[in-house]
């Protein structure tokens, strides 16, 4: 460990430490505007420049790496007049506009400029002025203010995997642009918004709608994919202004997708903020009491046989426990979590979460994708393995469908076609990837949803893990076996065992049964990810935030709360438990999720037995242990599933045809529908 | 004064045919296999021993430069990389040799090459000198067809072959690291060292990068000894040095000198004396439009090698001597010289990007006599903010051409100003008066 000197206080700093980092490890700030931990490092902003011994010139400190005897001032003369020059320049051709900034109250540019800016101007000549660009209807430019600090080309280039951004022009005509005027093509690209040190890239949606210091701040999760990132949601008064990611190392690092980022909006359209009841074949508002005994009354009617429930994509587990105990207090075993019809097996948990956690894509030497698009599966763990690629010495082979779009998944990979049989192959041995599996230590399959909702779905997943088995994808040290969930109730509802009980529907029989009127009555907690008309001869209780497509074929409306308005538990594809906070309340006569569930329990007589959220947990962690771990991977014993059976040749589908149209909020989405119009229908043109 | 026995450039003038007849007629390429054969580290040694420095501007001892490249490989490839990006004003030394002297440098990159233990070398040529990567790529041809270069080069088994590429006109190409990126296809933007390239540079292997005339002057001192070469000029400055004399003299040139020679005496001999006498003598620009100027009293007597120039605060550079007669106006010429460096910072990090256009728009300014005396201060303080603090040289580069001017002719900026001020200087006009 190199020892080296900073102010005349000796330091032992871990060998490959920059400077700037070693500084940072006994407490002493370098500003910065260019350097970022997850960039590559540019070192051009000349910020971070320290005074080393024997050297005449000032060095950039985010760019050295420290050596064993090193002597460094940061609070010199010298280091001072260079730190105070920089800020100048910087400020010499930046608009000062700070009033009319969106930056303003969280710029870096402002804040340094406190420490390090003169308390006047010498700068008397005309100031530049720049162009602003058109990077789509996600960011808004005001390349006046930028200060060249590449962050944004450094994301796109490293991160995003997208080589759209860059600096065309020399010295003063310098500027950031993209190639041949087009909009980033990246799901990842509001990062640069947060990752701009100024005000030249902000949030289009934002724009002018608050101030930084206005805003409440909330910590939670997300639930647009099944990666779980971590959130920061900020509301001013009961309105989400913007969502912004938290740092999780072992999840999201620092990125969220777009969708995460910019959906929000559809909180505040098509909510459903009253109950509703069809009377005369037509909706109409109605009181909770008249709502429920609705449903009583319907219920009494009806024999426990012929009722079922299927939770959808963005359910928390407190309702869907609660569901779980008044169907079983009801005596109906027709109940399921699938609505994409997927086959999981919810007995093995290792089936259905991702084993290797997402930090082990780190490790990952080979990485097998199956009937999975990562990039618009869960985009920030896409990054992830584009992050390991980038490091070399990872093999990467893709069996499936993709869609037609630019810079496909962000890194090269082999092309193992879209037919689920090649698995046969690979597992007798008989296909040229095998070369590279054996000699991979640390190999990894990531097997996606569209595997998993065919009719050969428990062929594929045996096969599958007669691959992991016999190619030493599990074994006491690392678990290459990946399922990669896309939707954020599924590891949830499955740990909680919300499938089909003894002699009970599945999701496509509750479908059939339906439309040969063998059920009269289908609970709907959040479904609406297939054609609930096909459901119509059955009355429908939704219950559910939005008016979407569950919504609208339903006898009976419950309005939920959505994830920014409960404080509710979700498991991401990991395994790991997590909590959202309540940011915000649910509009008007809505109510949180598991309290209407509880409510409508006792009006129909089949009381579940909690009365608050904390006697719900409790039980909840004392019939599923796993919900006592919060925020930690629990890595699970290896035991068999899947069915042997013969693979079809029918090629694997596409599982998810429209990035920014996947739930309920999205659709509600304006912001979501302006990225549909922009992205992917270049796509499909 | 140089002997013409020691003279290694006997076709500067391109007087002699240039071809590979004319060059095996004057030596070149002449038993090259025995000069391999001394070994590398004999060819790095010899070098070393003669003390020759980097004649591109900064005078980084060549020798050493050399043994930083790894001396064994370690699987990568390594590269010498020549760089004929000759773009600083005033110089024109390079293309006098790849024009009229080409095998004295493609003999020079074989030695070179084979000392550091790269098969291959990229000449990067400026994209103006057409007719030079012309002449270079026929004679690599030529040396090519006469085994001198390519497999098994000059019998010695080492197999070596040279490219010319040529870059597009920007300045800033000719700084080492800019110009292995734009030779990997890239903005030609210099990189932040370390990585030094000697460790990782043309894409990401070891090379090294030299001046043509570093180069080309490395047979010659295998034939005639290290001895020979540094017992020419003085000590830490040895050898000798094509110095290209512009500007107000009577008979421009390039020529080749010893190192150390006296300006005066390097001006009267060769450009036939100032233009008007001496005594008409202003200033002097001794290296090359990066370094600052020196005003006559210094030129008097000042010696033109490294170390007697940066005695004066100036330097030696690429040896490009601009003489400027009492008739210039400095303040226009150096402002001339802001504009270009403005016009030539790649843009990349911050003191350059925004300090070369303030420097030239105060420039500018005083040039016409607009603005107030203290404003030269505020100049040198953005100069002083600039120099030293950017990725690269471009910076300094940018600053010391005003500094050498206030420094020396401080009294002439203030002159123009107080008089232009006294003629009732308009204040409306001037920004800081309305201000």
């Amino acid at each position: 460990m190199p020892k080296i000197k900073i102010n005349e206080q000796e330091v032992d700093v871990e060998n490959g430490l920059t400077i700037l980092q070693a500084c940072e490890s006994i407490g002493i700030e370098i500003p910065r505007f260019c350097y970022h931990e997850k960039l590559s490092i540019a070192g051009n902003c000349r910020m971070c420049l320290v005074e080393m011994e024997k050297s005449p010139k000032p060095i950039a400190s985010c760019a050295m790496p420290v050596s064993d005897g090193m002597v460094i001032f940061t609070n010199s003369p010298m280091v001072k007049k260079a730190r105070n020059g920089v800020m100048e320049f910087l400020l010499i051709n930046h608009p000062l506009d700070c009033p009319i900034c969106d930056q303003g109250g969280e710029c870096d540019l402002q804040d340094q400029a406190m420490s390090y800016g003169r308390d006047s101007n010498r700068y008397i000549e005309n100031k530049r002025a720049v162009n602003d660009k058109d990077l789509g209807p996600l960011i808004k430019t005001v390349m006046t203010r930028c200060i060249h600090c590449t962050r944004c080309v450094r994301f796109a280039q490293d991160v995003a995997g997208v080589s759209e951004l860059g600096a065309t022009g020399r010295g003063e005509e310098m500027e950031i642009d993209t190639f041949v005027e087009k909009t980033i093509s990246s799901e990842l690209s509001g990062n640069i918004i947060d990752l701009c040190p100024v005000g030249a890239l902000t949030s289009k949606p934002y724009a002018f709608e608050a101030r930084s210091w206005e805003l409440q701040k909330t910590e939670t999760i997300d639930i647009h994919d099944a990666l779980g990132s971590n959130i920061r949601v900020d509301t001013r008064g009961r309105e989400v202004k913007r969502v912004l990611p938290r740092i999780n190392e072992d999840i999201n690092e620092e990125w969220i997708s777009d969708k995460t980022r910019f959906a929000f909006d559809g909180l505040g359209c098509k909510r459903l903020d009253r109950p509703w009841l069809k009377k005369d074949n037509k909706l109409v508002e109605v009181e909770w009491p008249e709502a429920f005994n609705a449903i009583s009354e319907k219920i009494q009617s009806t024999e426990p046989n012929k009722i079922a429930a299927i939770v959808g994509d963005l359910a928390d587990c407190e309702s869907i426990f609660s569901l779980k105990k008044l169907f079983n207090n009801i005596g109906s075993p027709h109940i399921d979590c699938r609505q994409d019809g997927s086959l999981v097996d919810s007995s093995v948990r290792g089936s259905y979460i991702f084993n290797s956690e997402i930090t082990g894509i780190d490790r990952a030497d080979f990485i097998l994708l199956i009937g999975s698009d990562p990039r618009w599966e869960a985009p920030v763990l896409n990054s992830r393995i584009r992050k390991r690629y980038l490091t070399g010495m990872l093999d990467i082979a893709h069996l499936g469908t993709l869609p037609s779009r630019e810079n496909g998944l962000t890194y090269p990979y082999t092309n193992l076609g879209s037919e689920p049989n090649v698995l046969d192959d690979i597992a007798s041995g008989n296909h040229e990837i095998i070369e590279k599996i054996k000699s991979a230590k640390f190999p990894m399959i990531i097997i996606g949803n569209s595997a998993v909702c065919r009719s050969d779905s428990l062929a594929i997943l045996h096969k599958t893990r007669e691959i992991a088995e016999k190619y030493n994808f599990i074994r006491e040290d690392w678990n290459g076996f990946n399922f990669l969930n896309s939707v954020a109730s599924r590891v949830g509802a499955l740990d909680l065992g919300f499938v089909p009980g003894d002699g009970g529907y599945d999701f496509n029989s509750i479908i059939t049964n339906s439309a040969n009127g063998n059920l009269d009555m289908v609970y709907l907690l959040a479904a609406d990810e297939f054609d609930v008309e096909k459901l119509s001869n059955s009355f429908i209780i939704y219950q559910g935030h939005h008016g979407d497509i569950g919504a609208r074929n339903a006898d009976v409306i419950l309005p939920g709360a959505a994830y920014t308005e409960k404080n509710a538990t979700y498991v991401n594809l990991e395994g790991r438990v997590q909590r959202t906070s309540k940011a915000t309340f649910p509009p008007n006569d809505a109510r949180e999720d598991w309290t209407i569930i509880r409510a409508l329990s006792a009006v129909i007589k089949f009381p579940i037995p909690f009365d608050n959220i904390v006697e719900l947990r409790q039980l909840m962690e004392k019939e599923y242990p796993v919900f006592s771990n919060i925020d930690l991977f629990q890595s699970q014993e290896w035991k068999p599933f899947g069915i042997s059976g013969s693979i079809n040749d029918t090629p694997l589908e596409l599982s998810i045809r429209d990035f920014y149209m996947t739930n309920p909020i999205t659709r509600a989405s304006q912001t979501m529908s302006l990225c549909r119009s922009e992205f992917i229908k270049r796509i499909n043109n | 004064m140089l002997n013409d026995k020691d003279r290694i450039f006997t076709n500067l003038y391109g007087l002699k045919d240039w071809n590979i007849e004319g060059s095996l007629s004057r030596g070149d390429w002449d038993n090259t296999k025995s000069l391999i054969e001394l070994g590398s580290e004999k060819i790095i040694e010899i070098v070393k021993e003669s003390g020759l420095r980097g004649r591109g501007g900064a005078g980084f001892p060549t020798g050493l430069k050399w043994s930083f490249m790894p001396k064994e490989s370690d699987g990568r490839p390594h590269y010498l990389v020549v760089n004929a990006d000759e773009g600083e004003p005033g110089t024109c030394k390079d293309r006098d040799i790849m024009r009229n002297d080409p095998h004295k440098l493609l003999e020079g990159c074989l030695l070179a090459g084979f000392a550091m233990g790269a098969h291959v070398a990229y000449i990067y040529i400026r994209g103006e000198f057409i007719n030079e990567a012309k002449k270079l790529e026929s004679a690599i041809e030529a040396a090519q067809q006469r085994g001198f270069l390519g497999k098994n080069a000059c019998g010695s088994g080492w197999d070596f072959d040279i490219y010319v590429h040529r870059g597009a006109g920007a300045y800033i190409c000719g700084e080492e690291t800019a110009l292995i990126e734009s030779l990997e296809g890239k903005k030609g933007q210099p990189r932040l060292k370390p990585p030094f390239p000697a460790n990782m540079g043309l894409w990401g292997c070891p090379t090294t990068v030299n001046n043509v005339e570093s180069i080309a002057v490395v047979p010659t001192i295998l034939r005639r000894g290290g001895n020979w070469f540094s017992s020419l000029g003085r000590p830490k400055n040895t050898g000798t040095k094509v110095f290209c004399i512009s500007g107000h003299v009577n008979t421009p040139c390039n020529v080749e000198e010893e190192m150390g020679i006296p300006l005066k005496e390097l001006i009267e001999k060769h450009a036939g004396g100032v233009r008007g006498g001496w005594d008409n003598l202003k200033a002097i620009i001794p290296g090359g439009s990066s370094v600052p100027m020196i005003p006559k009293n210094i030129c008097e007597t000042v010696l033109m090698d490294f170390d007697s120039l940066s005695a004066v605060k100036s330097g030696l550079g690429t040896a490009a001597v601009i003489v400027m007669d009492k008739s210039t106006d400095l303040i226009s010429s150096i402002t001339r010289l802001s504009k270009f460096y403005m016009h030539e910072s790649c843009g990349q990090c911050t003191p350059c990007r925004e300090g070369t256009g303030w420097m030239w728009r105060v420039m500018s300014r005083l040039e016409k006599g607009e603005g107030e005396v203290d404003e030269i201060d505020t100049l040198l303080d953005v100069a002083s903010q600039v120099e030293g603090h950017t990725i690269c040289a471009h910076g300094d580069a940018s600053a010391w051409p005003i500094q050498g001017l206030i420094r020396h002719f401080r009294n002439e900026v203030e002159e123009r100003l107080i008089n232009s001020n006294k003629q009732g200087f308009d204040a409306i006009d001037n920004p800081k008066r309305a201000a």
